[in-house]
């Protein structure tokens, strides 16, 4: 504390003690911190003492003070990982062990792989799928019951492991080929084609389109992948062309850009990402959204 | 005088106090910062982490003049939650030919620390030109621009020496075919594709941005998110051998 009981000069106006430092014939006044401040401040001080002590705190030549509770928040999160996975207990080692079809016949470990699904469905998968699982544009809708790669828990489960062309070597393959860019198709034969397309699931076409002309064309180049019946092809990612679901659109015109350039949507491969306890609830989450087969 | 009154000398004369607050603050960095020079924990040598490829730089650069820091942080902390939800915490190494780093400290958005191979290059082409086109939420703003400008491959070889000066370690080969390395990241066809994969392991080589023709800003972009994260394997981390 300041001492300047020898210098104690009182200024007239204000009646405060100065502290004697004077520059230019102006005198500075003595008014201190409060009391309460500086003895937090001490105290403060004191606690840093403390810390210093128990919790990591000086750098030394080879490494640095780990402190009497020897914190590091690399060996605090082991520890919450270590009681998250005792907080879920037996039910999540179950839920990795047990087959799929297990899983949804016992309603504990349903309810669990649900539960578990929906949260890292809106973390994952949301962004594509929609946070209800409606899909978007390119993006399928996992609601209903038209599934491109197969509806059954083992193929959504292989689908969300491996991802569909995403370069892992499990990986859904097949594109759906550019046949205006690669000119095995032309102008001509595409509008065609669209319109039949079209035709299949009874929408509108084009009046004067030659949909018989069409039909051979489907014959000799789609119904490899898409099916004689156009039904489609879960082996190949071929999808139904007769149930009014469209994953691009049914316009005409998104049906030309569809045939012109082709369309290979990618899902990337969770394997890896995921642990497999947790692509298994994602399976089952997803298989009971509405469409599951 | 007493003791206290001993700061007087400071007071009155400059030149005592700025070699005064120079002596304190010698006294901080010492301490704090010369140890993380020399402390094993602080320079962690992780597997896997190269310099970005002169087209994932470009992107770099995009996402730093476009502000994406601003919402989006890439700093996964060792926090239970964030593990659950992004994966394994972020290293240091991670962002070591950062300059400068995107540790950020906004998530308006979401972490970006391990985005790459999350999401599709067409979702993000998709995302990135309009959000709200499949997250109807989002209130990230537009980048459609980005498709329409082409990178100018002329520059990255300066941006590569840049870097260079800053502890990057490109090679003269490196910075040599900086234009050449751009335009092969986007054409996995070319011939170019191997030896690029050859200097910087993991990349990886697509046509990012789904248009022909010479790299965008978009294709840099992409390159750049769908990197994020992937280099170090952590099947393979062993943080017990780097900590001491």
């Amino acid at each position: 504390m300041a001492d300047h009981a020898h210098h104690a000069e009182i200024d007239k106006v204000t009646g405060t003690a100065t502290t004697g430092h004077e520059w230019d014939g102006i005198k500075e006044l003595n008014t201190p911190l409060p009391r309460w401040w500086i003895w937090t401040f001490y105290a403060c001080i004191i606690w840093s003492i403390g810390y210093f002590i128990v919790y990591p705190a000086w750098p030394l030549m080879d490494g640095y003070t780990k402190g009497l509770f020897g914190y590091s928040s690399r060996a605090e999160l082991a520890v919450d990982l270590a009681n998250l996975d005792k907080v879920r207990g037996d039910k999540m080692a179950a839920l990795a062990t047990a087959p799929l079809a297990e899983i949804e016949k016992d309603p504990a470990l349903l309810a669990l792989a649900r539960a578990k699904g929906k949260v890292v469905f809106g973390d994952n998968c949301a962004a594509c799928h929609g946070s209800g699982g409606a899909g978007a544009k390119g993006y399928p809708n996992l609601n209903d019951d038209d599934w491109l790669w197969g509806g059954t828990l083992d193929q959504i489960e292989q689908t969300i492991k491996f991802g569909a062309r995403s370069g892992h070597d499990d990986a859904h393959q097949g594109n759906m080929p550019a046949f205006g860019k690669d000119g095995l198709l032309t102008k001509d034969q595409i509008v065609i084609m669209a319109n039949y397309v079209r035709s299949l699931s009874g929408l509108s076409t084009r009046s004067g389109v030659d949909l018989a002309a069409g039909k051979q064309l489907f014959a000799d180049n789609c119904s490899s992948c898409h099916g004689d019946e156009a039904k489609g092809n879960p082996e190949l990612g071929a999808p139904n062309l007769t149930d009014r679901i469209w994953l691009y659109g049914s316009d005409e015109a998104t049906l030309i850009e569809t045939l012109t350039n082709g369309r290979g949507g990618v899902m990337p491969a969770w394997t890896g990402r995921l642990d497999p306890a947790t692509i298994k609830a994602m399976a089952v989450y997803v298989h009971s959204l509405g469409g599951g087969k | 005088m007493s003791f206290w009154n001993r700061h007087k000398i400071f007071e009155t004369n400059s030149i005592v106090l700025i070699v005064g607050i120079l002596l304190v603050i010698a006294i901080g960095g010492l301490v704090e910062i010369t140890p993380l020079f020399y402390l094993k924990s602080t320079i962690e040598k992780v597997d896997g982490i190269r310099p970005y490829t002169p087209l994932e730089l470009a992107g770099r650069n995009v996402y730093i003049r476009e502000g994406c820091y601003l919402c989006h942080s890439q700093m996964i902390r060792p926090l239970r939650d964030e593990i659950e939800r992004y994966g394994h915490y972020s290293l240091a190494a991670e962002s070591m030919y950062d300059h400068p780093f995107q540790w950020g400290s906004k998530r308006t958005g979401p972490d970006l620390a391990r985005v790459g191979g999350k999401y599709s290059d067409d979702w993000h082409v998709a995302h990135l030109k309009n959000p709200r086109s499949i997250v109807p939420q989002s209130v990230m703003p537009s980048y459609a621009f980005l498709a329409s400008n082409t990178v100018d491959g002329a520059s990255l070889a300066d941006h590569l020496r840049t870097n260079r000066v800053l502890g990057v370690p490109y090679t003269d080969e490196d910075v040599a075919k900086a234009a050449e390395d751009l335009k092969s990241q986007v054409d996995p066809d070319g011939a170019g594709a191997a030896d690029l994969l050859k200097r910087y392991p993991k990349a990886v080589v697509r046509n990012f941005d789904g248009q022909g023709g010479a790299p965008t800003e978009l294709d840099a972009l992409v390159a750049y998110l769908q990197m994020l994260g992937t280099l170090v394997d952590f099947k393979l981390y062993n943080e017990k051998a780097n900590l001491r």
